[in-house]
C-alpha cells in the first residue's frame, strides 16, 4: 500500500495538488459538517459528562428520518410550502432527538455515572434498539428526504471551482451550531452551570446547582445537534436505520483527538480529519483512505493520549 | 538554612503552576530524621499538592526534593516508593472488595513485577508480618473482613498499615484523622508515636489538639508558600498565622 | 471440620461448578445431541475463549476491549492459511486435466490465483510449516496486544478512550482485510479448507473429535485463568481496577499488570479463533469486526464477568438465543438483545453468576454462617476471597 502511495503522491504536480485540494477540499466540506456536529453533541456529551453515547449514530438517523419524513408530507400536502420548509425541519429535527435523549438519560444514563465503561455497552443496546424501532417503523429501505429546489445545485465563484449548495448549506449548519454551543457554553448560566458541573460536582451541588438536570439538558443537547446533524445529512445522502452507524467510529476519534472536552479542538480535529479522508480517497480507494487516516490518528493519540487540546486541571 | 545531607528530606524552591496558577510557591523547607513533620495551612495552600509533588503524582514545574541525598522530582510513582516514600491519601484508598489481610499482603513489597506477583506465594513469613502490622492497626480481629466494611477511621488505620508493612522510611499522611472519634484519635496518635521511630513522618492535619500531641515541629503554608515554622506553641503565637487563620 | 467449610467456601464450589461444565461439555451434550448440533456447539465455544480471557482482563482488571474480535480473528486467520496452503497443494495435486493444472499454481490459494498472484508473498511462508503456524497462532495476537498494550497503558489512558480504539481497530482489520483480496481472501475471507496434516476436518468424526478437543482445551483455559486470578496478580488486577492510584503507591507498575491481563486475554482469544476455523472450515472479515466484537462482551457481560464458567454459559445462551430465535423473529431478536445490554449493565452488573451468588448461595452461607458464626472462626487465608453477596469469587 505504502508502495504505491508514496511515489503517487511525489509524482503529484503542485497544480495538480492545487486542484485536487480544491476538489476534495470542497468535497469534504460535507463530510466535515457532519464530523462537526456529530462531534460535538458527542464531545458535549464525553468531555463535560465522561459518558460515551454509543447511540450517537442513532440520534442521526433519527433527525434525518424526521426531516425526510417532514419533507413528504410537505410534499404531499403543501406544495407551495416545500421552498421554506427546510428550518422547520431541522427545528423538528433538534426537538425530537432532544425529547429521545432526555428519555434516555432519565430512564438509563442516570444511573451509571460512575460506571462509563457500562454506559459504553448500555447506550449500545439503545441503539439496537432504536435501529430496529427504524426498522420496524420506516422499513429497513432507504429513504431520501425531498429536498427544495434552491438545495440542488452549484454556486460556481470562478470557473474551475464548482462548490455543491447542500455542502454550503451543511458547512453554514454546522458552524452556525458550533457558534451556538460556544455561546451557550461560555456565556450563559447554563453553561456555567454545566461547566461548575463537570470541574466540581459536590461543590455545584452544594451551591445549589441541580446537577441532575443539568446532566439531562446536556446529554438531550448533545443528542439534539446530532439530530441538526441528521436533518443536515439527508442533503446529502439517503437515510436508511444504519444511517448513522457509517459515522459513530469516525465521531468517537475525532473527540478523543481534539481533546474531549474543548471545542476549538473538536473543531480543528474534525476539519483536519475530514479533509485528510477526503484527500487521500483521491489517491487510495475510499476504505483504504480511511484506514491509512484512522491509523495515523491512533499512532499521534499514542504519543500524545490527551489530544490536540488538553485541559489542564489537577488531576 | 542547614547543610543538606545532615537532613532527611530537604525542600528546596518547590514550585508548581497551573495555567499560572502557583499551587505551591517558591517552599523551602527541611525535615530531621525521626521528626514527626505536621504540615497546617487553611484549604488551599498547598498542603496536598506538597505531598502529590513529593509522590510523584504531580509534575512540578521548578524545583528540588532531596530525600536522603537522592533527587525525587522527576521519577515514576513506583521507583518514588521503591525509594522508601510512602504517602497516604486524604480519602482512605484501601481496595475495596479485598480483604484486610489482602490489603495489606498487596503492600508487601515482594513480589513486585509482573511474573513476581504471578508466582507469588504466601509464606508463612509473610502471614506474620502481616498479622504483626495488623495489631499494631487495632484490626487484628478484622483480617478477614472485607476493606469496604470497614468504619471510615478503620479505613485510615488500614491504609497506614499498608504503608508501614513496606517499611518505608518516609510516611506522608493526609489528615489522618479526618472523620475519626475522639477515642480513634487518641490511639493514632498512639500509633504515630509508635511509627516515627527511625523514620521521617510528614502530616498533614486540621484538627489542632492533635498536632499539638503528635508535632515535633509544625510548617504552615497559605497560598503555596511558607508563612512560618517552628514549635506548636511558636506558631501558635505567631502573628502572621493568627491573621491568615481568623483575619480573612 | 474447620477445613471442610475452608475449602467449601473457596476451592470446592470452584470445583464443583467445573465439573458441572465438564459434565455438560464432555458427557451430557454429545449424547443428547446430533453431530450438526455438536458443531454448533462448538462454535459457540470458541468464542466462549474470548469471554472468558474478558473476564481475566474485564471483570478483574477494569480493561474493556470492544475489539477482541481482533485477535480471535488473528488465530484464526493464522491457522487458516496453514490449512488453506496444505488444501491448495492438494488441489493442485488432484488437478485432473493439463488445463485445471495450467489454472492452478501449486501450492498457492485460489484467491491469490485470481488477484494475478503468482509468488507466495513472504508473510505466507511460515505457514507452511505446522509448528511454526502454532507459534504464530499464539505469537501475532500477543505481540499486537503487548504493543498496543505498551502505547495505550504507558500513557495512562483512560479506560473509556482504550475502549474507543480497540473498537476502531476492529474496524480498521475488517475494512483493511477486505480490501487486501490477494493476501487474506477479502470480503469473503479464507474458505474451503479440507485437511489437517492429512486428516479431514470436514467428516463427521473429526467434527466429533474436533467438538471435544475443543471443549477440553476451553476446560484447560479456565483452569489456568483460574489459576492466574487466584494468584497475588489476581488480587492485583482487581486492586488495579478499583484503585489503580494506591496499587503504583505501593510500588506497582500498574502499567505492566494491565498490559499482561491484556495480552493474557488476547492469546486466549486466538486459540478461541484456531479451533473455530478448524471446527467451521473458514474465517472470514465479518468475523471480526465491531459488531462480533461487541457480542464477545455481551456473552461475558451476561454470564458473569467475574466469572469464567459464568461467561461460558452466557455465550452459550447467548448464542443458542440468537440461532433460534433471531431466524425465526428477527425483530424481536434485536430488540431483545439491545434490552438485554440494557438490563444487564443497569440490573445485574455481575450477569447470570452474579444472579446465582446472590440468591443462591447466600442461602447457603446463611445456614453455614450460623454453624461458623457459633465456632467464631473464619475461613483460612487460602479460602481465597470471601464470597459476599454480589461479590463473585475469582475463577469460579
Amino acid at each position: 500500500m505504502t508502495e504505491l502511495l508514496l511515489p503517487m503522491l511525489a509524482q503529484t504536480s503542485f497544480t495538480e495538488y492545487k486542484a485536487i485540494f480544491l476538489m476534495q477540499g470542497f468535497a469534504g466540506l460535507s463530510l466535515f459538517s457532519v464530523f462537526l456536529l456529530m462531534s460535538l453533541g458527542l464531545a458535549i456529551i464525553f468531555g463535560q459528562m465522561r459518558v460515551i453515547n454509543m447511540a450517537h449514530g442513532e440520534f442521526l438517523t433519527l433527525g434525518a428520518y424526521v426531516t425526510a419524513m417532514f419533507s413528504h408530507y410537505v410534499e404531499a400536502n403543501h406544495v407551495g410550502f416545500m421552498p421554506y420548509f427546510f428550518p422547520f425541519a431541522v427545528a423538528g429535527a433538534f426537538v425530537a432527538t432532544f425529547i429521545v435523549g432526555w428519555l434516555v438519560e432519565w430512564s438509563l444514563i442516570r444511573y451509571l455515572y460512575q460506571r462509563p465503561l457500562d454506559t459504553l455497552l448500555a447506550t449500545w443496546g439503545v441503539s439496537m434498539v432504536m435501529q430496529e424501532g427504524f426498522r420496524q417503523l420506516f422499513g429497513a429501505r432507504e429513504t431520501s428526504a425531498t429536498l427544495p429546489e434552491w438545495l440542488m445545485g452549484s454556486w460556481a465563484p470562478t470557473e474551475d471551482i464548482d462548490i455543491p449548495l447542500n455542502g454550503l448549506l451543511m458547512l453554514g449548519m454546522a458552524i452556525g451550531m458550533m457558534a451556538l454551543v460556544y455561546v451557550l457554553l461560555y456565556r450563559s448560566r447554563w453553561g456555567m452551570r454545566v461547566r461548575a458541573t463537570t470541574l466540581n460536582r459536590a461543590m455545584a451541588g452544594a451551591v445549589g446547582i441541580n446537577t441532575k438536570m443539568t446532566d439531562r439538558v446536556t446529554f438531550a443537547l448533545g443528542c439534539g445537534l446530532a439530530g441538526v446533524a441528521g436533518a443536515g445529512f439527508t442533503t446529502i445522502g439517503s437515510v436508511s436505520p444504519t444511517a448513522g452507524q457509517a459515522y459513530i467510529v469516525d465521531t468517537f476519534i475525532v473527540v478523543v483527538f481534539g481533546g474531549a472536552g474543548s471545542l476549538i479542538g473538536t473543531l480543528i480535529s474534525a476539519f483536519t480529519i475530514g479533509q485528510a479522508q477526503s484527500i487521500l480517497e483521491f489517491f487510495l480507494s475510499g476504505v483504504l483512505a480511511k484506514v491509512v487516516v484512522l491509523v495515523t490518528v491512533i499512532v499521534l493519540l499514542m504519543i500524545r493520549p490527551q489530544g490536540l487540546i488538553a485541559a489542564k486541571v489537577r488531576r | 538554612m542547614g547543610n543538606q545531607s545532615t537532613y532527611a528530606l530537604g525542600v528546596e524552591h518547590l514550585t508548581v503552576s497551573f495555567d499560572g496558577f502557583k499551587a505551591v510557591d517558591d517552599l523551602t523547607f527541611y525535615v530531621d530524621y525521626d521528626e514527626v513533620r505536621v504540615v497546617i495551612g487553611p484549604n488551599g495552600a498547598g498542603k496536598t499538592t506538597l505531598l502529590d509533588l513529593i509522590c510523584g503524582k504531580t509534575k512540578a514545574t521548578g524545583g528540588s526534593v532531596m530525600f536522603k541525598n537522592h533527587e525525587v522530582l522527576g521519577k515514576a510513582e513506583q521507583n518514588i516508593v521503591k525509594m522508601g516514600i510512602s504517602r497516604k491519601f486524604q480519602t482512605p484508598s484501601v481496595y475495596p472488595k479485598l480483604t484486610v489481610f489482602e490489603n495489606l499482603e498487596l503492600s508487601y513489597p515482594k513480589g513486585r513485577t509482573v511474573f513476581g506477583s504471578l508466582f507469588f506465594a504466601r509464606s508463612p513469613a509473610i502471614v506474620e508480618r502481616v498479622e504483626e502490622v495488623a495489631s499494631e492497626i487495632y484490626l487484628k480481629d478484622l483480617l478477614h473482613t472485607q476493606a469496604e466494611l470497614l468504619s471510615h477511621g478503620q479505613k485510615q488505620w488500614l491504609e497506614i498499615g499498608m504503608l508501614l508493612i513496606a517499611d518505608p522510611q518516609m510516611v506522608m499522611l493526609d489528615e489522618p484523622v479526618a472523620g475519626m472519634s475522639v477515642r480513634e484519635r487518641q490511639q493514632t496518635a498512639e500509633l504515630l508515636g509508635r511509627i516515627c521511630k527511625g523514620r521521617v513522618v510528614l502530616v498533614i492535619e486540621h484538627d489542632m489538639n492533635f498536632v499539638r500531641e503528635i508535632a515535633h515541629k509544625v510548617t504552615v503554608m497559605h497560598q503555596g508558600k511558607l508563612l512560618a515554622e517552628g514549635s506548636m506553641d511558636e506558631v501558635q503565637n505567631n502573628e502572621k498565622v493568627i491573621e491568615v487563620y481568623l483575619g480573612h | 471440620m474447620n477445613r471442610f467449610y475452608q475449602v467449601f467456601l473457596g476451592g470446592r464450589s470452584g470445583a464443583i461448578g467445573l465439573a458441572v461444565l465438564a459434565a455438560l461439555l464432555l458427557i451430557v451434550f454429545p449424547m443428547a445431541l446430533d453431530v450438526f448440533r455438536l458443531n454448533l456447539v462448538a462454535r459457540y465455544l470458541s468464542y466462549a475463549f474470548v469471554a472468558i480471557g474478558l473476564v481475566v482482563c474485564w471483570g478483574h482488571g477494569g480493561i474493556l476491549s470492544l475489539g477482541q474480535g481482533v485477535f480471535w480473528g488473528l488465530g484464526g486467520y493464522c491457522l487458516a492459511a496453514f490449512l488453506k496452503l496444505e488444501a491448495a497443494r492438494n488441489i493442485a495435486l488432484e488437478a485432473t486435466s493439463d488445463q485445471m493444472r495450467a489454472l492452478t499454481t501449486v501450492g498457492l490459494p485460489d484467491f491469490m490465483d485470481w488477484n494475478q498472484i503468482t509468488v507466495l508473498p513472504w508473510f505466507w511462508v511460515p505457514f507452511k510449516s505446522f509448528p511454526a503456524t502454532v507459534l504464530l497462532v499464539f505469537v501475532v495476537p500477543t505481540v499486537i496486544a503487548f504493543i498496543l498494550g505498551t502505547a495505550i497503558f504507558k500513557r495512562r489512558v483512560a479506560g473509556v478512550y482504550f475502549a474507543i480504539i480497540t473498537q476502531a481497530l476492529a474496524w480498521i482489520m475488517e475494512m483493511y482485510f477486505v480490501t487486501r483480496q490477494g493476501w487474506t481472501g477479502g470480503i469473503n475471507g479464507i474458505t474451503d479448507l479440507r485437511t489437517m496434516l492429512g486428516w479431514d476436518i470436514r467428516s463427521t468424526n473429526a467434527q466429533y473429535k474436533l467438538y471435544f478437543a475443543t471443549s477440553i482445551l476451553l476446560l484447560g483455559c479456565i483452569v489456568l485463568c483460574r489459576a492466574v486470578l487466584r494468584s497475588k496478580l489476581g488480587r492485583l488486577l482487581v486492586a488495579l481496577r478499583d484503585e489503580e492510584d494506591r496499587v503504583r503507591f505501593s510500588g506497582y507498575d500498574s502499567a505492566n499488570i494491565k498490559r499482561f491481563a491484556f495480552v493474557f486475554a488476547s492469546g486466549i482469544s486466538a486459540l478461541g479463533g484456531a479451533m473455530f476455523v478448524l471446527n467451521y472450515g473458514f474465517m472470514s472479515p465479518k468475523l471480526i469486526t465491531i459488531e462480533p466484537s461487541i457480542y464477545m462482551v455481551i456473552y461475558c457481560a451476561v454470564g458473569g464477568r467475574m466469572s469464567l464458567i459464568g461467561a461460558v454459559y452466557g455465550t452459550l445462551l447467548v448464542n443458542y438465543g440468537r440461532t433460534y430465535f433471531s431466524e425465526q423473529f428477527p425483530a424481536m431478536w434485536y430488540f431483545l438483545m439491545g434490552s438485554v445490554f440494557i438490563a444487564v449493565t443497569r440490573f445485574f452488573p455481575n450477569g447470570m453468576a452474579g444472579i446465582y451468588d446472590d440468591y443462591i448461595v447466600t442461602g447457603f452461607n446463611r445456614l453455614g454462617g450460623h454453624l461458623r458464626a457459633s465456632r467464631g472462626r473464619a475461613p483460612s487465608p487460602d479460602a481465597g476471597i470471601q464470597i459476599n453477596p454480589g461479590i463473585q469469587s475469582p475463577g469460579n
